[in-house]
């Protein structure tokens, strides 16, 4: 681990000013940048601590929605009553990841910005350009099983470990930021960015720039959502592929629905395909089956990680079953 | 009171030690001076150190010194490949030359005052290397010269197999397992003088004082290998590291106590693991299902340092009857780290093969798997000419007992045939054995007037209850409670005890301990019936003093109750005596050991809960049937079974160490990457004794079980995977793509 400076922010502003300096990381839970730190592969020059700023709260936004601070604690979110009831899909996803240890110092901010586990960006002798840009890419020729079939690029295949983001990107969640420019908001899918040829810019944020809080929008009655989780073993374990479901029927047909993949992509993945394929049509097999197939078309697969393919259709024809199905 | 403390399911004695975190593990011992050993291990897995540039970590803060093959002090072999006495687990002492030949070697050692110190200074030590291809796996391997390591033959096992009427010939592999304890190796080294002590988590600490005296080049008396509480070690601490050594050389070096601990990523490459097998199994069979020829074939890598066999080809020579078997093993030196017994080596990696191989048979044969087992039961053991009989042997019975706990006659053999909601079930069932072994032991037993007794002896308890075992001896032979008695381990200064490997140490310290505790109990007897008002005087009409015994915790006449004699402290307190002692040295007799064949006996069960529709796998159930002899303690006994069980679980479907072709390095080498079974992961287990003591290993008939509840787990694992998908599984462990892709119900 590197030398570095650690000061703690009592204000957003502080946090703001102190983190915009070169080298700056925030630190809320540490859960991704403590281990990376120890492995050498994150390297701040300083550590901006900010689990002093008043960002804990979850509060019902007045037009209805809910408004989640960056601090929440992954396992107090899970838990929340509201979350709990009209968000299935964020308390199921939160309640897969990682362990109850690490669920309650993980924060609402920090696991949006988690790290991927790719073994390579992980072990610095290894070439990684979203580690370190324009070293290579040790993943296309190496064992790439748990990594991405969307969204790839010959530069990056990681994917995104997140299980919360995979649920809020299904539930349209705008992430709102506070930075040195002022203060805006990001629909999280405009949030992410695909590797392309610069897999070390994962995200929109700018130096400094801190997450203040995430909103999500109310869900309409009778909307019913699911995550399902599919990976090597039960507990603690990334998923190989999940699925993130928010769907409402009315009248016999589809009238919405948000699909997430999480797993196979190298940003928490919304499929807009599926998304097409099932609006307006009644719920059935093969409406379910266009939709998979709508959404894992553009899939390339690498040596080792194929199944992934499969596997997510069939979490997404899972989900859509369980969520159509007569309560 | 006093017989039913053998068998009864008592509580660790040393367990609200480890509960309440007062049991202080090798490198929980605090010194004031301490200094930090971190390793710099090699990134390469085949190379040779061209430069090792400490210059600019040589000047950071709080760094000592650092060592590396260039300033290393003199370290030697071990005799133990001479002769049996000692084992290393490597016998190449680290820094020996400027070669590498595994990734994860160390190739220097950073001593600093504080551990952050020394590990900032290790990652800036700078090596240089002149690296050459790496051969991790076996395909990268020049072919083996010369005749196989292992050979056995009886009859003529290719012609009968050319001639059976049903044969299988299949290839299994199973990956390299790592072993991950809890705790990590670990050692803190002192020096007194001329003489090292050496805190260390240790399976064997007698072993580990030879090895070091040996490899230090210091006389054995000047070693001693403390290792009171181990949190685990799974085989992988029965023989010493190099990481000892060096917190020795190092200790020396800085004349201060160093402290070094291997960190989880190295646990992958420089403390053994289980090697990778990939085994051929040749069975011929009659239509009835008769085994005519088993040939068993296995290659198994080493490492370019030391030759490590796992024994993989003995279980298939003994499990079954047939006359016509052959078997060969012969070993691949890769760039990977020297193997070492992982639990149940050989056997289990040896048992996947012959029980899967046997369950493919029945499926042809289409035949219960468990009549066709029935139908080749060794009566006796047929690897020795002329065949042994077994010293007792009841896996009839496991097979019957556990069938009808498990309601395996509802089983429908075809694949997918047993549908419960969206999940298909499927139902495996394997044989488990293991050799019953036993060792010599010398154990101290202490009477003291306090009214307490102390045991001693130079084992330890890997967290498997022996410390227990003392206890319980001790009480069932003078009646003193278990909380009244002291039992000391893991000390070598003590007498010697066995190192804790093999399911023998319960089997080997049972005589020991009984013998001692006889002693001790005789010379209070002889105490007492010098006592000039000895109150046996007076029991006694005829003049001739009564026979004596104790129970109770009281001396008293054979003839009469306990509440007639005194209570033993009385004696020891009449002689103002501070206690009274006996040692005891107990070994097999070398002219009956041949006479018997002696193994434990089991049978495994297991449903798991396929869900096509996502692809999910589960273990439903598994039910354990176990003949070991009698139990000496059944809540410490059953513990030891269903945790092999879960880690049988693991195997099957969780655990490998996956390797990099380029680098040679384990990629998955830390805890989130290389799974092992988790709560969830777990079922209902159940647990059942067959208990016939096996009078021929000790008076009380036990036999060990440490090992013995993983053997069949995988094998049934894949048998119940198969019944459920269709796909049967021949290299572990069972993965969701081997499954996907064997699906017809395949979406795409």
């Amino acid at each position: 681990m590197q030398v570095f400076r650690y000061s703690q922010a009592r204000t957003v502003e502080g946090a703001i000013r102190a983190g915009a300096a070169a080298g700056g990381a925030f630190i809320a839970g540490g859960t991704t940048l403590v281990d990376l730190m120890k492995l050498n592969v994150l390297e701040p020059a300083s550590v901006v601590d900010i689990n002093a700023l008043p960002l804990d709260r979850v509060e019902p936004l007045p037009g209805g929605g809910l408004r989640i601070g960056a601090m929440v604690r992954n396992s107090d979110l899970a838990n929340h009553a509201t979350v709990r009831q009209q968000y299935v899909v964020l308390s199921e996803a939160l309640l897969s990841g990682a362990s109850p240890q690490l669920r309650n110092m993980a924060t609402t901010g920090g696991n949006l910005l988690q790290k991927t586990r790719c073994y390579y960006f992980r072990d610095t002798n290894y070439p990684c350009n979203k580690r370190k840009p324009g070293s290579g890419c040790a993943a296309q020729d190496g064992f790439n099983r748990i990594h991405a079939v969307l969204g790839g690029s010959e530069h990056c295949v990681a994917t995104h470990p997140s299980d919360m983001a995979v649920a809020m990107m299904a539930l349209e969640a705008t992430v709102h930021t506070q930075g040195p420019k002022g203060e805006r908001a990001i629909a999280l899918d405009e949030f992410y960015l695909v590797p392309g040829n610069t897999p070390d810019r994962e995200n929109v944020l700018q130096p400094g720039e801190l997450i203040t809080h995430v909103t999500l929008p109310a869900l309409a009655a009778g909307t019913r959502s699911v995550y399902l989780k599919l990976r090597d073993r039960q507990q603690y374990e990334f998923a190989l592929a999940s699925s993130a479901v928010v769907i409402s029927v009315s009248g016999g047909q589809i009238s919405r629905a948000r699909i997430a993949l999480g797993g196979v992509g190298t940003k928490p993945w919304r499929s807009r395909e599926a998304e097409k394929a099932l609006q307006g049509q009644p719920p059935s097999p093969e409406v379910f089956r266009s939709a998979a197939d709508a959404a894992m078309a553009a899939a390339k697969p690498l040596q080792y990680n194929a199944f992934k393919i499969e596997l997510a259709k069939r979490a997404l024809l899972r989900t859509l079953t369980e969520t159509t199905q007569a309560a | 009171m006093s017989t039913s403390v053998i068998g009864a399911p008592i509580q660790r004695i040393d367990g609200s030690l480890k509960v309440t975190g007062a049991a202080k593990y090798a490198v929980d011992n605090p010194f004031d001076n301490v200094a930090f050993g971190v390793p710099v291990a090699s990134t390469v897995g085949n190379a040779r150190i061209v430069n090792i540039d400490t210059s600019i970590a040589q000047r950071m803060p709080g760094v000592l010194t650092i060592i590396h093959h260039g300033n290393t002090d003199q370290l030697f072999r071990p005799a133990g490949q001479l002769e049996q006495s000692s084992r290393a687990g490597e016998v190449r002492p680290p820094f020996e030359d400027d070669k590498v030949y595994y990734y994860g070697q160390y190739v220097a050692l950073v001593i600093a005052n504080t551990f952050e110190q020394a590990q900032d200074a290790a990652s800036k030590v700078k090596v240089e290397y002149e690296t050459h291809p790496n051969v991790v796996e076996i395909a990268d391997a020049p072919p083996p010269q010369g005749p196989p390591r292992i050979h056995y033959a009886r009859g003529k096992a290719d012609d009968a197999f050319d001639s059976a009427a049903v044969k299988i010939d299949q290839t299994y592999i199973l990956p390299v397992e790592t072993h991950n304890p809890m705790e990590m190796h670990g050692t803190i080294a002192k020096w007194e003088g001329d003489k090292v002590i050496l805190y260390e988590s240790s399976q064997g600490v007698v072993n580990h004082q030879h090895v070091l005296s040996e490899m230090l080049g210091i006389p054995v008396d000047q070693v001693q290998v403390l290792s009171p509480f181990i949190g685990s070690g799974f085989g992988g601490k029965l023989f010493p590291w190099p990481h000892s050594l060096l917190a020795a050389m190092a200790a020396r070096r800085v004349n201060r106590p160093v402290k070094v601990v291997v960190p989880r990523a190295l646990m992958f490459t420089t403390v053994g693991h289980r090697p990778l097998t990939q085994q051929r199994m040749r069975i011929g069979a009659t239509q009835q299902g008769k085994l005519v020829s088993v040939q068993h074939d296995v290659l198994q890598p080493t490492s370019m340092v030391d030759t490590y066999v796992e024994q993989c080809t003995g279980v298939t020579t003994m499990l079954y009857s047939c006359e016509n078997l052959t078997a060969n093993q012969t070993l691949i030196p890769m760039n990977i780290g020297t193997p070492t017994p992982m639990r149940g080596p050989g056997i289990v990696p040896g048992l996947y093969p012959l029980e899967s191989a046997m369950d493919e048979l029945a499926i042809r044969l289409n035949m219960d798997p468990l009549e066709l087992r029935l139908k080749n039961y060794a009566e006796q053991d047929e690897s020795f000419a002329p065949n042994r009989p077994f010293s007792s042997k009841h896996l009839r019975e496991c097979y019957q007992i556990g069938a009808e706990k498990f309601t395996w006659s509802k089983r429908t053999p075809q694949v997918g045939s047993m549908k419960q909601g969206d999940e298909i079930l499927g139902w495996g069932m394997a044989t488990a054995t293991w050799h019953a072994g036993r060792g010599s032991a010398t154990v101290r037993v202490r009477l003291h007037a306090d009214g307490t007794a102390r045991a001693t002896c130079a084992t330890q308890d890997i967290g498997t209850g022996t410390y227990t075992v003392f206890a319980q001896v001790v009480s069932e032979k003078t009646g003193i409670p278990i909380e009244k008695i002291e039992v000391v381990l893991g000390d070598s200064s003590l007498p010697d005890g066995p190192t804790s490997g093999g399911s023998t140490v319960t089997a080997t310290v049972l005589p020991a301990v009984t013998a001692a505790t006889n002693g001790a109990i005789d010379r209070v007897i002889a105490a007492a019936q010098t006592m000039p008002s000895s109150p046996f005087k007076r029991a006694s009409a005829g003049g001739e003093p009564p026979r004596l015994v104790m129970t109770a915790g009281r001396i008293h006449a054979a003839d009469q109750p306990p509440e007639s004699g005194i209570p033993f402290q009385e004696v020891l307190a009449h002689h103002r005596l501070a206690a009274l002692e006996a040692e005891s040295r107990t070994a097999p007799d070398p002219a009956t050991s041949h006479q018997f064949s002696a193994h434990s006996f089991g049978a495994q069960f297991v449903e798991v809960a396929w869900d096509p529709g996502i692809a999910r796998l589960r273990v439903n159930r598994a039910l354990t049937v176990i003949d070991a002899g009698r139990i000496i303690n059944h809540r410490t006994g059953r513990n030891q079974i269903l945790g092999a069980v879960v880690m049988g679980i693991g195997m099957a479907m969780f655990e490998e160490t996956i390797y990099d072709p380029r680098n040679a390095k384990p990629l998955n080498n830390n805890f989130a990457d290389y799974i092992v079974s988790t709560n969830a992961d777990i079922p209902q287990l159940d647990c059942i004794f067959v208990e016939y003591p096996d009078l021929h290993l000790n008076e009380y008939g036990a036999r060990g079980i440490g090992e013995i509840g993983l053997a069949g787990v995988a094998s049934a694992v894949t048998m119940a995977v198969y019944h459920a998908t269709g796909v049967r599984v021949r290299k572990l462990p069972v993965r969701i793509e081997d499954l996907l892709a064997g699906d017809r119900r395949m979406t795409a």
